[in-house]
C-alpha cells in the first residue's frame, strides 16, 4: 500500500497534468495568426476592385449603368407588358423574392437567386449555364415561364423608347420598319408561332437583332456590377480585431455570434466553399440537399456545363467583346467529371439572413433547417454528397445560426441605382407599380 | 485485562478513513487525467491534419528518376478562386531540358477528393524545356497535390508536387 505521501504527490502530479490541459485546451476567445489570417479572407475589406469584363465592352460606361437601369426595371420587357427583371430581383429584398421558386409570367424550376456581388462570378445560375453577368439576362427574357417575349419584341421597343441611350453606346440601330423582315414577337424560344417567324427571318437579319439583344444584356450586366455587398457587423468586428481595437470587437458581434464564427472556419467546415470576401467559391457542390416532390429531376452542374460550352452567347461566341486568351474559365471548364451530378453553385452568405428559404428550389425554410441539414449530412438523391455528419450540438447550431445572422449589411450601392429611375416620357407606367400613373413631361426632353 | 490502545494503533484507526479518502481523490484525479488524454488524442485523430514529413519543394525528381520537373505559377503566388497559369520547367534527371513532352495534368485535395474544379492543359511549348499550363484553379484552401504525367522519347513518367493554400 503506497504511503500517504506517494498518494499526495500522486494527487498534486495530476493536478497539475490536468491544470496544464486545461490551460492548453480550453476554448479562448483570441485567435491565433492563421486564423487572423482566415478571417482577413473573409472580411469585406479583402474585396477587390471589380475587374473589367473583356466580353462587355460597355460594362464600366456610366451611360450603360443608366440604360441597363431603365431596362432592369422596364415591364414592357415582357410578353404580358407586367414583368420587369425587378419583379423577381426585388431592390428592397436582397434582389430576390423570398419564395421558393420565382414567379414570372409562369413558375420557374430553381428559386431566384440573390444579385449582390454576382459580377465577381465566373459563371451564374445554380447551375451555371452562363459564364457572364450579361449572357445571364438574356436567359429570362426569353423563358416561356420568366418575360415570355422574344428578342424581336425586345429590339423594337429599344428602337421605339431607347434609341438614343443605344446609339450612343452601341452605335446605329438598323432600319427595322420592315414587319415583314422584323416581326413583332419572333425569336428562338420554345413557343411555336414565335419559332416559325424567327425561322423565316434571313441570317443577317437574326443576326441584326441578335446583336441588339446581346447589347441589352450588356447594358443591364453594367447596372447589375454597381450591385455590390457592404460591410456587416462581422467586417466591423474582423477589422477592430486587426487594428487590435478590443473594446469595439466586443460591441460589433455577440460572444455567441464569435462562437458560430469559430465553427465556421472550424469544426464546421463551412469556409471550404463559402470561403473569400463574398463567402461562396462560385464554384460547383453537391451537398445533398433534397429533390422537391414535383419537379423534374435536376442534375445541376452536369447539364449546366453542356449548356454554357454551347451557349450562344458564351465568352468565345461572336457577340463576346473578349478575345480567346480571357476566356480561360470557359476553355478549361471541367465537364467529364460524373461528381458534376446535382452540383450547384452557393450563393453568398452575405444577408443571408434576409433571404428565406434556401437552397435551390427552397428545400428549407430556415437557416436553422439548413444548419441541421448539413449536421446530419443525409445521402444525396442523386450524385455523391460531399457532405460528412458535423456532430454539432444544439448549442453549436444555435452559435452559428447567430454567425450568419452577423453576416447582414446594407448593399455598397448608391440608393438612386436600388429604386426605378425616375419615368420618363419614353416610359409612361412601364415601371412595377406605376401603371396609370400620370407622368409630367419632361422639360429636358425636346 | 489491559483495554489500553497503543499509540501506533490509535493511529491506525485513525488514518484508515483518510488513506481511503486520498485513495480515492488520486483515483478519481488520475481517472480525469485518462480522460482527458484518450479525448485529446481522439481529437487529435478527427482533426484535419497533414503528414508533418510532406515535401512541399517546386522542384522535384519525378517518381523513376526519368525526369527533373519545377513548377512557378505565372502571377507569383497562388490565389485561392481565380483561374491562373503556370510555367512548368522539365529537364532529364541531369538537367537536359527536355522540349518535345507531351504532359498532362490533374490535381486534388487528399483529405477530400473533389478533384480540381477545372480540367488545366499544357498550352504551349515555349522553348528551353518550359511549357505553359493554362486552366490552373484552387477552390478552397489546404493541402493540394498536383500531378504531371510527362511522355518524350519513348520515356514516360509521373511527378507529384504538394502545396498548402491559404
Amino acid at each position: 500500500m503506497p504511503s500517504q505521501r506517494t498518494l499526495i504527490g500522486l494527487a498534486g502530479v495530476a493536478v497539475i497534468v490536468l491544470a496544464t490541459a486545461a490551460y492548453l485546451l480550453w476554448p479562448r476567445s483570441e485567435w491565433n495568426q492563421d486564423e487572423i489570417a482566415t478571417l482577413r479572407g473573409l472580411w469585406i475589406g479583402s474585396l477587390p476592385a471589380l475587374a473589367p469584363d473583356p466580353s462587355n465592352k460597355v460594362a464600366d460606361d456610366e451611360r450603360a449603368v443608366a440604360l441597363g437601369q431603365q431596362l432592369f426595371f422596364d415591364t414592357r420587357l415582357s410578353v404580358n407588358g407586367k414583368v420587369a427583371c425587378a419583379s423577381c430581383h426585388l431592390p428592397e429584398q436582397d434582389f430576390q423574392d423570398g419564395k421558393p421558386l420565382g414567379q414570372g409570367v409562369g413558375t420557374t424550376a430553381r428559386r431566384t437567386m440573390p444579385i449582390a456581388g454576382t459580377a465577381y462570378s465566373p459563371w451564374l445560375f445554380w447551375d451555371g449555364r452562363k459564364d457572364s453577368l450579361w449572357a445571364q439576362a438574356l436567359g429570362p427574357l426569353e423563358s416561356p415561364v420568366e418575360h415570355g417575349g422574344s428578342r424581336t419584341q425586345y429590339a423594337h421597343l429599344i428602337d421605339h423608347s431607347y434609341r438614343a441611350e443605344y446609339e450612343a453606346l452601341f452605335g446605329s440601330l438598323p432600319n427595322l420598319l420592315d414587319s415583314t423582315r422584323f416581326p413583332a414577337a419572333a425569336g428562338p424560344v420554345s413557343d411555336p408561332v414565335t419559332r416559325a417567324a424567327w425561322d423565316q427571318m434571313t441570317p443577317e437579319d437574326r443576326e441584326a437583332v441578335t446583336r441588339i439583344y446581346a447589347n441589352i444584356g450588356k447594358a443591364i450586366a453594367a447596372y447589375e456590377r454597381k450591385i455590390t455587398p457592404g460591410p456587416s457587423r462581422f467586417d466591423q468586428y474582423v477589422e477592430a480585431l486587426l487594428k487590435g481595437d478590443t473594446p469595439t470587437m466586443r460591441t460589433a458581434v455577440a460572444p455567441d455570434e464569435v462562437a458560430g464564427l469559430r465553427l465556421f472556419v472550424g469544426k464546421a467546415g463551412c469556409i471550404n466553399c463559402h470561403n473569400g470576401p463574398l463567402f461562396t467559391n462560385n464554384d460547383f457542390h453537391n451537398t445533398g440537399v433534397p429533390a422537391a416532390p414535383g419537379l423534374p429531376g435536376d442534375t445541376g452542374r452536369a447539364k449546366g456545363v453542356q449548356q454554357v460550352l454551347a451557349d450562344e452567347f458564351n465568352c468565345l461566341s461572336k457577340f463576346s467583346d473578349a478575345a480567346p486568351e480571357d476566356c480561360g474559365e470557359l476553355r478549361f471548364a471541367k465537364s467529364d467529371d460524373h461528381a458534376l451530378e446535382r452540383q450547384f453553385k452557393p450563393p453568398s452568405l452575405r444577408n443571408v439572413a434576409e433571404r428565406a428559404p434556401y437552397m435551390h428550389v427552397g428545400q428549407f425554410a430556415t437557416l436553422r433547417e439548413v444548419l441541421e441539414h448539413y449536421n446530419r449530412a443525409p445521402a444525396a438523391p442523386a450524385g455523391h454528397s460531399e457532405l460528412k455528419p458535423l456532430n454539432l450540438s444544439e448549442q453549436e447550431l444555435g452559435q452559428l445560426e447567430a454567425f450568419l445572422r452577423s453576416l447582414s449589411g446594407p448593399l455598397n450601392t448608391p440608393p438612386e441605382l436600388l429604386a426605378p429611375p425616375a419615368p420618363s416620357v419614353a416610359c409612361l407606367g412601364c415601371h412595377p407599380g406605376t401603371a396609370n400613373q400620370l407622368v409630367p413631361a419632361d422639360p429636358s426632353q425636346p | 485485562m489491559s483495554t489500553i490502545i497503543t499509540a501506533g494503533e490509535v493511529k491506525a484507526t485513525q488514518t484508515q478513513p483518510k488513506r481511503r479518502t486520498l485513495r480515492w481523490i488520486a483515483g478519481v484525479a488520475g481517472g480525469i487525467v485518462l480522460v482527458f488524454a484518450a479525448w485529446f488524442g481522439f481529437m487529435l485523430y478527427r482533426m484535419n491534419y497533414v503528414p508533418s514529413d510532406l515535401d512541399l519543394s517546386t522542384t522535384r525528381l519525378s517518381n523513376a528518376g526519368v525526369y527533373r520537373v519545377s513548377y512557378a505559377p505565372r502571377r507569383g503566388s497562388i490565389v485561392i478562386n481565380q483561374i491562373h497559369a503556370w510555367t512548368i520547367h522539365v529537364a532529364t534527371a541531369d538537367g537536359q531540358p527536355v522540349t518535345d513532352a507531351a504532359i498532362t495534368v490533374d490535381g486534388d485535395m487528399p483529405q477530400h477528393g473533389h478533384g480540381l474544379p477545372t480540367r488545366p492543359q499544357v498550352t504551349k511549348h515555349l522553348g528551353n524545356g518550359d511549357y505553359l499550363v493554362e486552366g490552373m484553379k484552387f477552390q478552397m484552401g489546404g493541402w493540394w497535390v498536383v500531378d504531371f504525367t510527362i511522355d518524350a522519347t519513348g520515356k514516360h513518367d509521373t511527378v507529384r508536387f504538394n502545396m498548402i493554400l491559404k
